[in-house]
């Protein structure tokens, strides 16, 4: 696969990455480039292994295939305490938050810097309030996370992350299930975020008006392939067909609104509880 | 027939293959304690939430074992006119066998069981997957200390068990049945042998403690991250614990007082 993107100034690239779950192949030979600096998106239906993607670079998962290089450093060819080191300089804002629920909101954002540093508690106070303080929850500091909403649990994660000032960050469906006010913050605070600090920002969603608004580079996935890459402009005027109906929310196009199955009037005159196996591949290109 | 072949090497490879992540995963935790000891208060927060939280139902479990002994000893014994021996008996028996079995099989119950849902649930709300992302080893953070801890606090707590036991049967012994005090304690005194009950008691609860706390921690980390998998790990837990307290005990008596 040709890529546009010179791999010079990429901070992350992924080449010929395949990836299977039993006999499900996620990945098939994708190859995608993430330049330092900018803001760069994977979008895709639900299921089509996005969150893996992110678990392949950060190497908690092994490819089957293909190489993920970091920095220059080959992700799975690191030793463990190499990989620990180059995790120190990655952030990772799960959809969850993963906020550790045994300890406040301080202690979750020290958690990182008392783990890796041997820095006077005073000072890790200073830099536990600035880090709240870029994500607006400073006042939030004594809460518990489960006295938080979705969207606060988020940006206590996002400061968590930028704790240890990573060189980059990989954002998981960072705006899925936030009401309106919460989504625009999260939106404002990803692209500030990344312009302030210099970071180097992934993001995967499938939330298209919000990542396409401060993405600069997008990559459309679908079926374990690249299906569209490039600006934002560029995606949204793609003459491909599908990437048009990811854009649009078409309901129906060249992915089916229905799962794949048998006869609709076959399957509701038989008397058999399970469907049968349907080899047929669907929805592809 | 081929079917019941192909169940029996299903199961016997899931289960061999368990018992080597189980195994792997022992080693990496047992690594990790080093890096832990410098940490006290990690060890000290998990030994409150394993071992103090855990008095309660030890003690008045302790209490009752006490009193049933005291009494069913003081039938049997009085028959044969030896009711005298009741402080050995019911030390004797607590010592060597009540103190830790029991101990460790509500140890399981009480301790385990919220090792395992506390594990299943860090799994399944990604708690694990986001300290590994921050470059921090969930293995040695999370699970050395909490073994460390069930480590300690098993022997202390099956000691705990016994001595409560034995006021137990005093107070039914020579509290209610008349027992002479003196000769409660005097022949406790005399039959009951350091190395040769005491030691041996502490041994098997530290052993029970190591294999609970290890079953425990694994079947936690090993769950499948979504609320069936963890309640079906908490059982799982309970479960195997029990039965291995049972059989190890038997193995331990065979070598401990077989002679």
């Amino acid at each position: 696969m040709d890529n546009s993107v010179s791999s010079q100034n990429s901070l992350v690239s992924v080449h010929n990455l395949s990836f299977s779950r039993g006999n499900k192949k996620i990945f098939d030979d994708i190859s995608l480039e993430f330049e330092r600096g900018k803001i760069t998106a994977i979008m895709g239906p639900s299921g089509t292994g996005k969150t893996t993607l992110l678990k392949l670079i950060g190497g908690q998962l092994f490819p089957d295939q293909g190489s993920v290089t970091v920095d220059g450093q080959n992700v799975h060819r690191l030793r463990r305490s190499e990989l620990y080191n180059l995790r120190k300089r990655m952030g990772m804002l799960f959809q969850s938050g993963a906020l550790l629920t045994d300890m406040n909101v301080y202690d979750n954002v020290a958690f990182p810097l008392r783990e890796h540093t041997h820095l006077p508690e005073s000072m890790i106070r200073t830099l536990v309030l600035m880090k709240l303080q870029a994500v607006g929850l400073r006042g939030a500091r004594d809460l518990m996370p489960n006295e938080l909403s979705g969207g606060m649990a988020r940006r206590i994660a996002l400061a968590r992350a930028i704790a240890l000032d990573p060189m980059m960050i990989m954002y998981d469906e960072p705006f899925t299930g936030q009401d309106p006010i919460s989504m625009g913050a999260l939106v404002h605070l990803i692209k500030s975020l990344n312009n302030t600090l210099g970071l180097t920002s992934i993001i995967v969603s499938h939330d298209v008006h919000e990542t396409a608004a401060i993405s600069d580079y997008i990559y459309v996935l679908s079926e374990g392939k690249v299906v569209g890459q490039g600006t934002p402009k560029e995606i949204q005027q793609s003459e491909s067909e599908w990437v048009q109906q990811f854009m649009t929310g078409a309901a129906d196009g060249p992915v089916h609104f229905h799962y794949p199955a048998t006869d609709y009037v076959d399957d509701l005159l038989s008397s058999k509880k399970r469907s049968g196996r349907v080899s047929k591949r669907y929805g592809q290109l | 027939m081929t079917q019941f072949l192909q169940f029996l090497g299903r199961t016997t490879r899931t289960g061999f293959t368990k018992l080597g992540r189980g195994t792997f995963f022992l080693l990496h935790t047992l690594g990790g304690i080093g890096s832990i000891l410098p940490r006290p208060r990690l060890i000290l927060n998990q030994m409150y939430a394993v071992g103090v939280l855990s008095f309660l139902i030890i003690t008045i479990s302790g209490l009752f074992v006490g009193m049933v002994l005291g009494l069913q000893g003081f039938y049997i014994l009085s028959d044969f006119g030896a009711e005298e021996t009741l402080g050995l008996m019911v030390a004797a028996s607590l010592v060597r066998e009540l103190g830790p079995v029991v101990t460790a099989l509500l140890f399981a119950g009480r301790a385990g069981s919220a090792l395992t849902a506390e594990i299943g649930l860090m799994k399944a709300t990604e708690q694990l997957s986001g300290m590994e992302m921050m470059a921090v080893d969930p293995i040695k953070r999370i699970i050395s200390p909490r073994f460390l801890a069930g480590l300690l606090s098993m022997p202390l707590l099956a000691a705990l068990f016994s001595m409560i036991g034995i006021l137990g049967g005093h107070m039914v012994g020579v509290g209610l049945l008349g027992v002479d005090e003196g000769s409660y304690w005097s022949q406790m005194q005399a039959g009951i042998d350091f190395q040769d009950d005491i030691v041996n008691g502490v041994i098997k609860s530290i052993v029970f403690g190591f294999v609970a706390t290890w079953i425990a921690l694994f079947e936690g980390y090993d769950t499948i991250p979504t609320s069936e998998g963890v309640s079906r790990a908490t059982t799982r837990t309970v479960v195997n614990s029990a039965f291995s307290i049972l059989g190890l005990d038997f193995i331990l008596t065979a070598l401990m007082f077989g002679d």
